[in-house]
């Protein structure tokens, strides 16, 4: 057009807008294609590991805890059983100013040094999984008042209910039912971490342990959409929880209880068991503790307390506690005789009181020996060896027997071995044997290494337990039942290695060892050396026929490294007071053997309290019905 | 192709009015009309997700929206003469605006950016600004001959500086830095000499060190975290670690619309605004940031050639800088929500949730429309 009169090169500028415009248009595009690269990038490359992260972000699994399964004894009385604790719990990540938060809380509940320091720790844990850890245990009503009334200060807290165990028999139950504890850090290394992942708590002691497997359950679990804030937006899916299984046990806490009045706040054990089943009814070790101090955590200052005592109040006397027989041997060494045939029924020889080994200078006393030599028992057999406890027969017959067969067949009655099923802390005692004094004294077996043995003296060593299994054994002429706690529970393979009791004697030879017994208890109103030895104490107004034996134990050692006044130590070196029995004779109901700690004779101070707990169980017990299927439902 | 010519004969700057329909009754023009509307309309889909499926926020968008669009009619009516012969005018106002900020701006968060007439308005005289400032620097070079000489760079870079410098200190670095963008483009599309933009880049790489001095603590971090989010990755860092993962965790084709997890459970931070492309990658994948970006395309392309066909260098200027200024603003905001660039409170143009900045966009559009429908002569 008329670009002569332009004033502007209008051609020229155009060219370079359209120049500047083409290259700003190539540089939006390779930006454009710069940002398709790096969203494409992102999408392809990285898009397994962002959905990861989203769905890590996204997504909290929440476990759920199982309800530990009860303890209930044979009529369903409750052993343990689980009750709530509140606790406080922290969410890290949603407190705001750490510090303050501390100094109120403090304030409002009164936490110790030791609380507050574990709140610092537990704090200062941030990992923007808004995961809830808890910090205080068992808040009382007014700490748990206290706190919810002064919420708004404590953003991130809360007090959460969780369930925890409570042994409602206290410490009467201790040593039978175990407890649980906290779980540790030790421990904690050691454990399946899925399983335990919403429980705080495990079987340490007892049967809590042995059984902890079925008690515990199977852990549950939600898979929660959560938000950035942490709050839970809804339950995605999840497997619920299966709780523990009720455990039912043999346990009479009547019985137990009425042991434990028999004891009357003596040192001692006490273990009954059912003949039929071998399900133990009663398991008492005196003095004990109340187990649901542990549950939480102890204090040092009540732990130290139970651990240095003289008492030994830890120490469960029935499974662990290893004493010697003494004369509750006899009935076994007996037996093994008349099995061997190495005496016959009407055999008998002459008490002068004492025994001599051939060859040998040195005299073994009978209990009733004087110095002026006129003890003994006169003309004894096998059943007046047994109600009168004669020490010389037995002398005779343990060196007759010698100590091969000896130990050989006293394992048949569960001596020397931990024979119970399910109580993983019980000791074997000490069965003595030619090999056994090679390995562990370095010396030969001498002849009257086996003369104390037949009184039950020596080195043979038992527990409670192993008496209570053993006069089973007797009452049941022979048929061995393994003891046990639990009802119902299978124990597959475990009947391997396990004793075979005495099953195969011949009939006859029961007569004389039961009919021994029986006048232990029950031959009285005779001329002085001819009753049997717990029939004054016991056997005058019994209303049952009971077998029994009464055993004098010597003290083995005193523990060393306290010192104990010296009127301590005199009353700690008394003899052990035993007495097993088993009744009615003709058909056995119940079969215990009673220790008490230096308790003196054993017809004078242990018999008495045998015949207190047969007479609840027999007379006494008000039967709520067939015991073995005595199941509570529900919880 | 004369229009500097005609506009200065008698009753120049009056425009034919090619009458072909209602559209360009209007002054619109129906191309960009209708890229304009696929982009919102796409943006106030996501926006929906990106709120929650909250109508509310969808509703308040779309007033928005729809005053935006009448802002962009309004000033479509206006012919490009009387925007000419304002533009310094305006541009002093907007200079006045920045100023009366320091004794009489409102402070937010630490930064006078406000202006508070109580009652009446509330507004961030930075807006106005984005259009000025290019408007004005198109006029200079409207008078001057082109490519310019050194005298019109250092006089056009005072013009830019001023204001850039004053919304700067406010402090507000990035908006200062784009409409100092937008300034440069204005100058580099009027034939900025090459050596010039040259040694000008030569410069700023060489004051780096000492700005990454002046800068301010908090921008320096988020410098740092660009380049890796992970040094703190529940504080600087988590913005831009939420939003990569959304954007990964997307894939070809998205989680679908409403199922983002990352921003419907407020992992990613500013899901509807400043990060809203991120809530798009995550819900409808690569296909929905194709999309979004060819419509975008598309968008620039129009203004572009709408920048051709106008007919005088005021006009060719400033439509060419709006389009380009638009295109840094898409660019800037991907970048930043995708981990390439530190993060900058820049917004998605026509997809973010928000008032002002939708609005001074729409007034932009409006100076384009103008532009692009007062004309003689049509090419494209």
């Amino acid at each position: 057009m008329r670009e002569a009169l332009a004033l502007k090169d209008h051609r020229s500028e155009s060219q370079i807008y359209v120049e500047r415009a083409a290259t700003g248009a190539g540089v939006v595009f390779v930006l454009f294609s710069l940002l398709l690269l790096r969203v494409g990038y992102l999408q392809t490359v990285q898009y397994s590991d962002s959905v990861a992260r989203s769905e890590k972000n996204r997504v909290q699994v929440i476990a759920r805890p199982p309800v530990r399964g009860l303890i209930l004894d044979r009529q369903g009385v409750l052993l343990a059983e689980n009750r709530p604790s509140r606790n406080l719990e922290v969410i890290p990540e949603q407190i705001k100013r750490s510090q303050d938060t501390l100094f109120h809380l403090a304030a409002v509940l009164e936490m110790s040094e030791e609380e507050m320091a574990r709140f610092r720790q537990v704090s200062g844990r941030k990992t923007r999984r808004f995961e809830s850890v808890p910090v205080l245990f068992d808040l009382s009503d007014e700490q748990v008042a206290r706190f919810e009334a002064n919420r708004f200060r404590f953003p991130g807290l809360s007090v959460q209910a969780k369930l925890v165990r409570n042994y409602p028999q206290g410490a009467l139950m201790a040593h039978a039912v175990g407890s649980v504890r906290r779980i540790n850090d030790r421990d904690a290394a050691s454990l399946n971490a899925t399983a335990y992942a919403a429980t705080d708590h495990i079987g340490k002691l007892g049967v809590e342990r042995f059984y902890e497997t079925d008690l515990l359950g199977q852990v549950g679990y939600d898979r929660v959409e959560v938000n950035a804030r942490g709050r839970m937006m809804r339950v995605l899916d999840g497997v619920k929880p299966t709780n523990g299984q009720n455990l039912s046990l043999y346990l009479d806490a009547g019985l137990q209880a009425a042991a434990d009045r028999a004891l009357a706040g003596r040192r001692g054990a006490v273990v009954a068991i059912d003949p039929k089943t071998g399900g133990i009814l009663a398991l008492l070790s005196r003095p004990a503790y109340d187990p649901n101090l542990f549950v939480q955590g102890i204090s040092h200052q009540d732990y130290n307390a139970l651990r240095n005592s003289i008492d030994a109040p830890l120490f469960n006397r029935a499974i662990q506690g290893r004493y010697q027989p003494g004369s509750t041997l006899k009935p076994f060494i007996g037996l093994i005789a008349l099995g061997h045939s190495t005496i016959s029924v009407s055999d008998s020889i002459e008490d002068p009181g004492w025994y001599q080994l051939p060859g040998n200078e040195r005299l073994y006393r009978d209990w009733n020996w004087t110095k002026t030599d006129d003890g003994g028992h006169g003309r004894v057999n096998i059943e007046k060896a047994l109600y009168r406890s004669c020490n010389v027969y037995f002398y005779d017959l343990a060196v007759r027997l010698g100590i091969d067969r000896l130990s050989q067949d006293l394992k048949q009655f569960g001596f020397g071995q931990a024979a119970v099923l399910d109580l993983p802390d019980a000791d074997a005692g000490l069965l003595p044997s030619r090999a056994w004094k090679r390995d562990h004294r370095k010396l030969p077996w001498y002849p009257g290494d086996t003369v104390n043995l037949g009184i039950g003296h020596g080195d043979i060593l038992v527990t409670p337990l192993q008496m209570a299994t053993a006069v089973t054994a007797l009452a049941n002429r022979g048929r061995w039942v393994a003891p046990r706690m639990a009802q119902n529970q299978p124990f597959q393979g475990v009947a391997e290695g396990l004793p075979a009791g005495a099953g195969a004697l011949p009939e006859e030879v029961w007569a004389p060892i039961i009919g021994g017994m029986e006048k232990v208890v029950h031959r009285g109103n005779q001329i002085y050396g001819e009753n049997g030895t717990a029939w004054s104490y016991i056997g005058r107004d019994i209303e049952y026929r009971m077998a029994g034996k009464s055993g004098t134990a010597q003290v083995v050692a005193i523990e060393q490294g306290e010192v104990y006044e010296a009127s301590m130590i005199e009353e700690r070196k008394r003899k052990h007071a035993w007495f097993i029995a088993f009744a009615p004779i003709e058909d056995p109901k119940i079969a215990l053997a009673v220790l008490l700690e230096n308790g003196g004779g054993g017809s004078e101070n242990a018999a008495p309290v045998a015949r207190e707990i047969i007479d609840y169980y027999l007379l006494e017990r008000a039967d709520r019905g067939s015991p073995d299927v005595a199941m509570v439902s529900g919880r | 192709m004369s229009g500097d010519f005609v506009r200065r004969l008698p009753g120049g700057g009056r425009s034919f009015r090619n009458h072909r329909g209602a559209f360009t009754w209007f002054n619109l023009d129906p191309w960009l009309m209708l890229i304009l509307l696929s982009i919102v309309g796409f943006g106030l889909v996501v926006l929906h997700s990106a709120s929650d499926g909250n109508w509310e926020v969808v509703a308040a968008q779309l007033v928005r929206l729809g005053l935006g669009f009448g802002l962009m009619i309004l000033i479509a009516q206006i012919p490009p003469y009387f925007m000419l012969r304002t533009a310094p005018l305006l541009y002093g106002l907007g200079l006045i605006l920045l100023l009366l900020i320091y004794p009489f701006g409102t402070e937010v968060n630490g930064s006078r950016r406000w202006l508070r007439v109580p009652g009446v308005l509330n507004f961030q005289p930075s807006e106005l600004m984005k259009l000025f400032l290019p408007m004005v620097l198109a006029w200079y070079f409207h008078e001057r001959h082109l490519p310019p000489g050194l005298k019109p760079v250092v006089v056009s870079c005072l013009l830019l500086v001023l204001p850039a410098g004053l919304i700067i200190i406010q402090p507000d670095l990035g908006t200062g830095l784009m409409i100092a963008t937008s300034g440069f483009l204005v100058l580099i599309l009027a034939g900025l000499p090459w050596r010039y933009i040259l040694r000008g880049s030569v410069l700023v790489l060489i004051s780096a060190p000492i700005l990454w001095l002046v800068i301010k603590d908090y921008q320096r971090g988020r410098i740092l975290t660009m380049f890796d989010p992970e040094r703190d990755p529940l504080g600087a860092g988590w913005n831009i670690i939420q939003s990569k993962i959304a954007i990964g965790s997307g894939g070809f084709s998205g989680k679908g619309l409403l199922n983002g997890t990352q921003s419907h459970l407020d992992f990613l931070p500013e899901s509807s605004t400043d990060f809203i492309i991120a809530v798009l990658a995550e819900e409808l994948g690569f296909l929905g940031v194709v999309s979004l970006l060819v419509l975008y395309g598309l968008f620039i392309l129009r203004g572009l050639m709408m920048s051709l066909n106008a007919q005088d260098t005021f006009g060719r200027l400033l439509c060419g800088s709006i389009t380009f200024t638009f295109s840094v603003y898409v660019f800037v905001n991907i970048g930043m929500v995708s981990g390439i660039l530190p993060v900058v409170g820049v917004p998605l143009p026509l997809v973010s949730y928000g008032g002002t900045a939708l609005l001074t966009l729409f007034a932009g559009f409006g100076l384009m429309m103008s532009i692009h429908s007062h004309r003689r002569i049509t090419l494209l």
